[in-house]
This record gives structure tokens, sequence and C-alpha cells, in this order.
């Protein structure tokens, strides 16, 4: 498994870059992830971080955009707002998870 | 000396997001189907597309006409006749109920792996800026208009408009 380095931080990565270990992310990091895709977290970004690390905890695996938008109150349509192109993706990087697997 | 690690000495590893290419793919799905099971696949590639930052039209024609049509779209049905992928006999297919029951038991199989029903599946694919369109000789032949139609739906318009429309475009017919 790669390991790169994000601000100053050293994390382990998959192939494409999305964090491996979920116990190495943590608000900071978050930050500087988001940074290097372009995204200044705000409050409605982190609604957004919060709820995909909480699910995935108890879920085990990263929750799709319609499952952030039924169960943390944030609509697609601001999603595609705070998360521009490919939303699930990139709130999937920034929260540290792996990229989502279901459909829909 | 074992190597466990690969340590990254250059720029850091970052997904590629498509956020530098040039903006412009485009997916236009053409749905010609009103059954329940046809319905979907449009709906769900059209989720998929938008997810990854495709502009996506879908043409309603024909029998697609259903799904856009607001007295139909939320009772959409699923047969087994011709449909020998259920590997029931067919005969089974034409008796009385039997599309009633096939079509509850596909509507929960769907709700239970957390899919939406069809008009709540379009207020996504609205939200994630899909664009729906509608054929004017379709509409002519059921002599229905705009009234009639989903809300969303942007307009009913020519073949040849909406091949205008999708100039480009990767296209898929349903």
């Amino acid at each position: 498994m790669p390991v790169t380095t994000i601000g100053d931080t050293q994390v382990h990565v998959d192939t494409e870059g999305f964090l491996t270990d979920y116990g190495e992310w943590d608000d900071g990091l978050a930050r500087q992830l988001a940074a290097t895709i372009g995204i200044e977290l705000t409050d409605a970004h982190w609604k957004a971080i919060r709820f995909l690390r909480e699910d995935y905890a108890s879920q085990g695996e990263t929750a799709t955009l319609r499952r952030v938008a039924t169960l943390a109150g944030v609509s697609v349509k601001e999603l595609f707002t705070l998360f521009p192109g490919k939303p699930a993706k990139k709130m999937a990087y920034v929260a540290g998870l792996p990229k989502p697997k279901g459909c829909v | 000396m074992t190597i466990t690690e690969t340590v990254q000495a250059g720029p850091a590893i970052v997904p590629d997001f498509g956020d530098e290419a040039p903006a412009g793919r485009k997916l236009a799905i053409i749905c010609s189907k009103g059954n329940l099971d046809m319905a979907y696949p449009g709906l769900i590639l059209a989720n998929a597309a938008l997810g990854e930052g495709v502009e996506t039209h879908l043409f309603f024609t024909f029998w697609g006409f259903d799904v856009i049509t607001k007295s139909r779209m939320g009772d959409l049905k699923f047969t087994m006749l011709g449909n020998t992928a259920t590997h029931m006999p067919q005969g089974l297919g034409g008796l009385p109920g039997m599309t009633a029951m096939a079509t509850h038991q596909m509507r929960k199989q769907i709700h239970d792996i957390g899919v939406p029903d069809v008009p709540e599946f379009f207020a996504q694919i609205v939200d994630s800026g899909g664009h729906l369109w509608a054929c004017r000789m379709s509409a002519d032949m059921m002599h229905l208009d705009e009234s009639d139609l989903y809300d969303a739906v942007e307009g009913i318009i020519s073949a040849a408009d909406f091949i205008e429309k999708t100039e480009g475009a990767q296209l898929l017919f349903i």
C-alpha cells in the first residue's frame, strides 16, 4: 500500500490516492485533503463529512449521495454545489474513506 | 532488508476527479419502454453519469412516455409475459393477477436495496442537473401535452431537436 504526504502528514492510500486507514484521518487532515482538490470546508461540508465518517463506522461502507441526502439532511443539489463535479467521490476522499460502491 | 511500504517521494498521490479535463462529456439516453423493469436502467445510468460530472439528457419516446406521464409514472408494471429470464412457465404470466403480483415483488426488491421509486428517482436526477425531454410525435399520438407530464420535463421536442441538443454525446437506446 503506498504512503503519501498530505500537508505534513504521511498517510496510507490506495493507488488512486484514497486513504486506506480509517484511523489516520482527523479534522486537520480533512482540511488539507479538501485543499488539494480545491475545496475550502464550510459548516455545510462538515455536516456531510461527519455523517460519512459515522455512517462508515457503523455500516462498513461509504454512503452514496442518496444515502447522505436522505439521512444527513444535505440535499443532492447542495452536495453538487459543495463538492462540484463528482460529489460522492470527492466527499469520500475528504472524509478519508474508500469510494462508494453502491449504484444509487 | 525487507521493504514493506513504498514511500512516495514525489508529489502527493491525489485522485483525479477530472476537474482539469475540458468539460464536454455528454450522455444521451433514449428511453422507449414503459415497463417498470425497463424504466430503471435509464434512470440508474443517468444518475451514475450525473454523479460523475457528465452532462446527461434523457429523451422519452413511445412507451417510454409512461415513465414521465404524471398519472402513470408511479404505477409502472412488470410482466413475466415474454420474459424468459424469469424462468417461469410462460402460461403462468398470463393468469389473472400475475402482472400485479410480479410488479409488487419487483417493487419490493427495488425498495429493499434502497433504490427509490420512479418519481423520487426523477427528483434526484433533476436535482443532480439531469435534463428531461419528451418526444413530440409520441405526445401527438397519445394526445398529451405538457400539463400531463412530470413538471421537470423541460419540453416536448422533435427527434431532430434532441439530436441537435446532444451533439457530440454518447448515446444509449433503451
